[in-house]
């Protein structure tokens, strides 16, 4: 059996980056529970454009959760209340009838708004390029096996590769701070032999793009780990930190 | 230069900072302690640490510590509300499992800070500070002489008045909501946590944070009750026999 229910939505409206922004109240009806987060927003946007009105802009791409490409800061949560849950993954059943939801998008220095709910997140492209990644000899294909490594480092660099890039951390974060996803990368090739390697250089070289493209530093509040919709530990923070402050001390 | 551009630089100094003042806090509370069980023993701790060499040292040395520390909270405090931006989320919310404490450190530093001025005034200026000016040739009663190497007269002037026990009192709880966040996050700024010690890292910062302000506490809520060698009506502490 299908519900629907009634919604009142307050969504954040800015025609380009350096225009003032302000909030618009749209009234949903029948809205099916069983309808993602995404595709309810696409319902508003069938109906504005049924009114000739512009369409809300906001970023999707795969929808079940792996790309990253989502975003939104909804009720106060990026990605949700929900916890582990990207946006593409939230369903309307977790809303009441008559609820009002206000979707806004990141707000963050290092992520300027482009259009409506859609940020530029090209920050965390700059980063990548930095160091985030292993500099590979091509040449034949090794053994699989010819590598041992430790279950729990195998384990430990598995849960900071989930990271999907969203920069839920950034907008969580009081200090705008993008540790949290700076760590993840670092952390994952740093656990494995093939990116111990370039473990100090990449460390250096990601932080201080990581600084210079002005986000913010870390206090340790937690609060990225709990609203990360890939549950990043913030252990990994103290890696970043360990591979960082050795690496500098060595120079 | 890197502690002072790089995040995880300023984050290093913020560290050892703190550390160096939670390892004073300890070893302060300890011998405040000793105060209200045996004050004649509290005085012979104040006079050896007077005006001699390595107590200066180490009172420099502290207060290098707190002025770096509070140059740097206000530092950071700035960079990372530049890093937010200017635009405000209408709707915010605590995640749970994010302390308060964590996100209100300046707050605290703040009021810490606002009570350290009256503490200074209130004991240091009367003990150490008079030694110093004495020994730098400045004409000095020879009370205020005597009584500068007698820290526990001047806890129970003091704390005997309600007010100040109160009041102290309040900049205790300030200090340990502080401390609960400052603890563990300064070893994790130093990087030395990891997936297991998380919690326990947390822990720790708990049992340290409340040791310390439960030794503190002690001082002023005997202060209240009348009670110990110090404070009862029955106190056989003197802080003057000759005089
Ligand atoms: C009794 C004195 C104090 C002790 C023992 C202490 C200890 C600490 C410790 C251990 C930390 C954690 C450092 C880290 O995150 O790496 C910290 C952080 C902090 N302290 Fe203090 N502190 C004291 C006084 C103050 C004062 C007077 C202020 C400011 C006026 C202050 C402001 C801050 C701020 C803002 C932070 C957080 C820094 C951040 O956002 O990362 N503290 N403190
Ligand atoms: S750490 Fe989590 S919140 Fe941050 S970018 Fe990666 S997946 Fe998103
Ligand atoms: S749209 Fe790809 S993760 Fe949400």
């Amino acid at each position: 059996m299908e519900k629907t229910i009634n919604i009142t939505l307050k969504v954040w409206r800015q025609a380009g980056p350096n225009v003032k922004g302000k909030f618009e109240t749209y009234k949903l009806d029948k809205v099916s529970t069983d309808s993602s987060f995404l595709e309810m927003m696409d319902i508003l946007n069938e109906k504005l454009l049924s009114e000739r009105k512009e369409p809300v802009v906001f970023d999707h791409d795969c929808r079940e959760g792996i790309c990253g490409m989502c975003s939104l800061y909804i009720n106060g949560h990026p990605h949700g209340v929900d916890a582990n849950t990207t946006t593409c993954q939230l369903h309307m059943r977790r809303f009441k009838d008559g609820d009002t939801i206000t979707i806004e998008p990141w707000r963050s220095a290092g992520f300027p708004v482009i259009k409506d709910l859609m940020v530029d997140r090209s920050a965390f492209d700059k980063i990548i390029q930095a160091g985030g990644y292993v500099s590979v000899n091509t040449g034949g294909i090794p053994d699989a096996n010819a590598i041992p490594i430790p279950k729990e480092d195998a384990d430990e660099a598995m849960d900071a590769a989930s990271c999907i890039g969203c920069g839920a951390c950034v907008a969580a974060c009081k200090n705008g701070s993008a540790m949290l996803f700076v760590a993840a990368k670092v952390s994952q090739l740093a656990l494995l032999p093939q990116g111990r390697v370039e473990g100090a250089r990449r460390a250096k070289a990601m932080v201080s793009k990581m600084d210079e493209l002005g986000f913010g530093n870390c206090s340790n509040t937690g609060a990225c780990e709990v609203e990360c919709p890939k549950s990043v530990s913030i252990s990994h923070i103290a890696r970043l930190n360990r591979e960082f402050l050795s690496a500098k001390i060595k120079d | 230069m890197w502690l002072i551009d790089s995040s995880i630089g300023r984050k290093l100094i913020m560290g050892i900072t703190g550390v160096m003042l939670v390892v004073f806090l300890l070893f302060h509370s300890i011998m405040n302690f000793v105060a209200i069980i045996n004050p004649e023993a509290y005085d012979a701790i104040s006079a050896f640490l007077g005006a001699n060499w390595y107590a200066l040292i180490a009172t420099m040395g502290l207060g290098l510590g707190f002025i770096v520390h509070i140059v740097y909270a206000f530092y950071l405090t700035v960079r990372n509300r530049i890093a937010r931006g200017n635009d405000r989320y209408a709707v915010t919310s605590t995640p749970e499992g994010v302390s308060w404490a964590s996100q209100n450190m300046l707050v605290l530093g703040i009021i810490i800070l606002g009570f350290l001025a009256l503490h200074l005034y209130q004991f240091w200026s009367k003990m150490q500070l008079v030694e110093v000016l004495h020994m730098a040739g400045v004409h000095t009663p020879e009370e205020d002489l005597l009584l500068a190497t007698k820290g526990a007269h001047w806890v129970k002037h003091y704390f005997s008045q309600p007010v100040y026990a109160v009041l102290y009192i309040v900049w205790l709880v300030a200090l340990w909501y502080h401390l609960t966040h400052g603890v563990w996050s300064s070893l994790q700024s130093l990087g030395l946590n990891n997936k297991t010690w998380y919690p326990r890292v947390k822990k720790i910062s708990n049992v340290v944070a409340t040791i310390i302000v439960l030794l503190f506490i002690a001082v002023p809520v005997f202060g209240l009750l009348e009670a110990g060698p110090l404070f009862s009506a029955t106190s056989t502490y003197h802080s003057l026999p000759t005089l």
